[in-house]
């Protein structure tokens, strides 16, 4: 049973690892700033998510658990905030996203 | 009247999960404590239906997340792929979509638009939301308004 837990524990933590180095390989490879946005939310949703669910098996049924969801319901509503707030800034300093230049050339070129 | 024995409820349980004692004295005092934020919070003005929403449908509330959580595990899977894409096959778009909800349910539903990889919910005016999407398809999906039927389910009609 135990080593049943530690192998779930396993996999779950590599995989909210992947998902978290797959974030950052998004931040460097995606072309602008508001494509780059999308990269973040990957690894602050499934990323955090699936360590933390790694670390609750671990944990058991404790009030460690309980504390590690708690921070895990955090991210998801500190996460968007962030996020929004980022991309309001940059629409307020002018900067234009990719698909909106692009919508303009297709307007002009017809 | 409601809003505030649902805080302090709410408070409570949370100052049991986190402190974890169950000693009389201790219990009191953080009966004590939690009375007096709901007080403070009261005093400030802040306990109304936007701080602290008592008329959500709790089990429509527990159906969405489960549905949200899908969506989210799913277009994660998505862009995960596309990002280790050589070719990077990505189509940044940018749509408007309608929100003519409760302020509550504009804020849950952009929240939701941005939790989801692929969609980021950049502005909101007048009941749209202008969202920018990585890919075509997503912006489709998003425009379809499944999402949309799902948040107006959680609240009561007024």
């Amino acid at each position: 049973m135990q080593l049943l837990i530690d192998i779930l524990s396993w996999i779950t933590i590599l995989g909210g690892s992947f998902f978290v180095i797959t974030g950052g390989v998004g931040i460097l490879r995606l072309p602008d700033f508001f494509t780059r946005l999308h990269a973040v939310s990957m690894s602050d949703t499934l990323g955090i998510g699936l360590i933390v669910l790694g670390l609750v098996l671990q944990a058991g049924f404790t009030q460690t658990s309980a504390k590690l969801i708690m921070i895990f319901l955090f991210m998801l509503f500190t996460g968007p905030a962030a996020t929004h707030a980022l991309a309001k800034a940059a629409l307020h300093g002018k900067l234009k996203p990719l698909a909106s230049q692009k919508m303009d050339q297709e307007e002009s070129s017809p | 009247m409601r809003q505030s024995i649902s805080l302090l409820v709410f408070l409570f349980a949370v100052w049991l999960l986190l402190s974890g004692y169950f000693e009389a004295l201790l219990l009191i005092l953080g009966l004590v404590s939690c009375t007096f934020v709901v007080w403070i919070a009261k005093r400030q003005d802040v306990v109304d239906h936007e701080g602290h929403p008592v008329n959500l449908r709790p089990i429509r509330w527990i159906l969405y997340s489960v549905w949200l959580i899908g969506e989210i595990v799913k277009s994660n899977i998505d862009v995960a792929k596309r990002v280790w894409n050589p070719r990077l096959p990505i189509s940044p778009t940018l749509v408007k979509v309608p929100a003519d909800f409760d302020e509550l349910q504009q804020v849950i539903y952009a929240n939701s638009i941005t939790l989801t990889p692929g969609t980021v919910s950049i502005d909101l005016t007048d009941n749209t939301i202008t969202v920018h999407a990585l890919t075509r398809e997503g912006a489709t999906t998003l425009e379809k308004g499944e999402m949309a039927r799902r948040v107006r389910s959680v609240r009561r009609a007024q």
